[in-house]
């Protein structure tokens, strides 16, 4: 599903944020991608996200070659990766059903299929009772809950999180872990960047790791990955 | 690894294979989505009134300043279209020129073909007039014999009726050897042709920089409105949104502004004519004149309301397209 081949990624300033990475997910796989603040987590997942583009290499997403979309395809691609991140990038001034609604309004999905599916990702994170609430009123843990169902509320073949459980105690996070779980559960592919070694261990799964660019291990630990 | 069928298949073409709706209820959504849109754009404008009325204002004292002179123009034209097609050219004949030789040259001139009328007064019947009109019959009694000529009166056909045909008439009558003079008022026509140009002229130049001046002013209004819509305008874009869904809002924003700045527009203009046409008449019964302001009519009411719904449109794109593009989702995801 997602497909790095010698993947380079060098900024102006000299800085090479990525080099010589790659690596390959399938449907379903769910992987940590961890290193310390700095080693290329964020470029990694902008690249998938098309908000950068690579220097060297081969980015494929569900088969597509990234390195050559035309800017106006962009959007076509990025509605079929859903994304999470560690600040939500909620919007607070509309309600929690309208800020999951946005995924599938871009798409010109009809109002009476917004409201069923939005009631439904809602549902999924438990915060069907919420919907008319403005996101400032939930707590971080509910937040990151809302922005979890706008990634997935268009059902998106591959879903990205950038530190979600970064400021939430570790019940809260193994919550959150539990859910993408699910989702990997039917096949959508998750990989997730976190600094939180010990949710890592805790759950046994796929793990890549950067240093200052590099990819070090790929190692599988497969123990119930779906693939 | 799941591999694609074909490398052709774009994921544009991907997406309408998931969406199983038809035509029909694609087109449904889309109309509904410009609906809310719409409505959402007009409903933040009503949220902030004193801002969105003074952009009103602003816009539509900018509008109503050429239009207003634009009509003004207009009603001075009729004037002048009205003296125009009284242009006349007056012949007066050499003193010696007999009853019979006036008559003939009289119907000579008939014939031309750039000539309608001609009318032949009399020497005898010109100094009836003059006497009963002059107030010098005393003074004309003292004169052996009359001193004026025949006159002949000729009314060009309507196309030789301007400037440059009478002129060209006049010289040609001019150069006849029973003619001692010709007269023609030409002087004041071409004037008057002059200046209306020249007004209209400067109307235009007017016209056009306070158009410009009014994509400027909402082109600065849509700019802030991006600014304040940063968040949602890059989570937009990350959800992918196309460019054409994230400039929308803006689009509909400045063509409701230029939907208001036209009815303040209307309303000035009505305003002025009504309180201005009272005087302006009276002044004009003083001069003998039928002169009025011509007010608005409802098509150019309606073309006025389209124009600056036009230009509101106009500017906010200029703005979208100068500042909408460079919001990237780019920063969000933070360093890394």
């Amino acid at each position: 599903m997602i497909e790095f081949r010698q993947v380079t990624k060098r900024y102006d300033s000299d800085h090479t944020a990525l080099r010589h990475v790659s690596f390959g997910l399938d449907r379903g796989e769910l992987a940590f991608l961890t290193g310390h603040s700095g080693a290329g987590k964020s470029t990694l997942l902008k690249l998938i996200l098309l908000m950068e583009r690579p220097t060297a290499g081969e980015v494929r997403v569900g088969g597509q070659l990234l390195n050559t979309m035309p800017r106006r395809q962009i959007p076509y691609v990025r509605r079929h990766i859903g994304a999470v991140f560690q600040n939500h990038q909620l919007l607070f001034d509309r309600t929690v059903f309208d800020n999951v609604a946005m995924p599938l309004e871009v798409m010109g999905v009809s109002y009476q299929d917004i409201g069923r599916r939005v009631r439904a990702a809602l549902d999924k994170v438990g915060l069907l009772s919420k919907e008319k609430m403005n996101p400032v009123q939930l707590s971080g843990g509910e937040q990151q809950r809302v922005g979890i169902a706008r990634a997935v509320v268009n059902k998106p073949p591959v879903l990205l999180a950038d530190e979600p459980t970064g400021n939430l105690d570790p019940q809260l996070s193994a919550d959150i872990m539990h859910l993408f779980e699910q989702f990997s559960q039917v096949g959508v592919t998750v990989l997730i960047a976190t600094h939180d070694i010990a949710l890592i261990e805790s759950m046994g799964r796929r793990r890549l790791t950067l240093s200052q660019g590099e990819l070090l291990t790929a190692k599988s630990t497969m123990a119930r990955g779906v693939s | 690894m799941t591999r694609p069928s074909g490398e052709g298949s774009g994921p544009r073409n991907r997406g309408a294979g998931r969406q199983r709706s038809s035509l029909g209820v694609v087109l449904a959504s889309y109309r509904a989505h410009h609906v809310k849109v719409a409505r959402d754009s007009a409903r933040r404008l009503l949220a902030a009134p004193v801002a969105s009325a003074m952009t009103w204002a602003v816009m539509g004292i900018a509008l109503a300043l050429p239009v207003g002179l634009l009509l003004l123009l207009a009603s001075l034209q009729g004037i002048s279209a009205g003296w125009d097609s009284a242009a006349r050219v007056t012949v007066y004949l050499e003193d010696q020129v007999s009853d019979d030789e006036a008559g003939q040259l009289r119907s000579r001139l008939g014939e031309r073909d750039d000539v309608s009328d001609v009318v032949l007064i009399h020497r005898d019947q010109a100094l009836a007039e003059f006497r009963s009109s002059s107030g010098l019959e005393e003074a004309l009694d003292y004169l052996d014999e009359n001193p004026l000529p025949h006159t002949l009166l000729v009314t060009p056909v309507d196309d030789a009726r301007n400037a440059a045909g009478v002129d060209r008439l006049a010289s040609e009558l001019g150069a006849l050897d029973p003619v001692a003079r010709v007269q023609v008022d030409l002087g004041w026509l071409q004037r008057l042709a002059a200046m209306t140009d020249l007004i209209a002229r400067a109307v235009w130049v007017l016209t056009v920089l306070l158009a410009a001046a009014v994509i400027l002013v909402i082109g600065n209004t849509i700019r802030l409105a991006i600014e304040n819509r940063r968040d949602e305008i890059l989570v937009s874009k990350l959800v992918g949104g196309t460019d054409a869904f994230v400039r929308r809002p803006f689009l509909y924003t400045g063509a409701w502004y230029g939907l208001g700045g036209g009815v303040v527009a209307v309303l000035i203009l009505q305003f002025a004519i009504w309180w201005l046409n009272g005087p302006v008449r009276e002044l004009a019964v003083l001069y003998n004149s039928e002169f009025s302001l011509s007010g608005l009519p409802l098509d150019g009411m309606l073309g006025l309301l389209l124009v600056a719904v036009a230009l509101g449109w106009m500017g906010a794109w200029l703005a979208v397209r100068r500042h909408l593009d460079a919001i990237e989702p780019g920063e969000i995801a933070g360093a890394g």
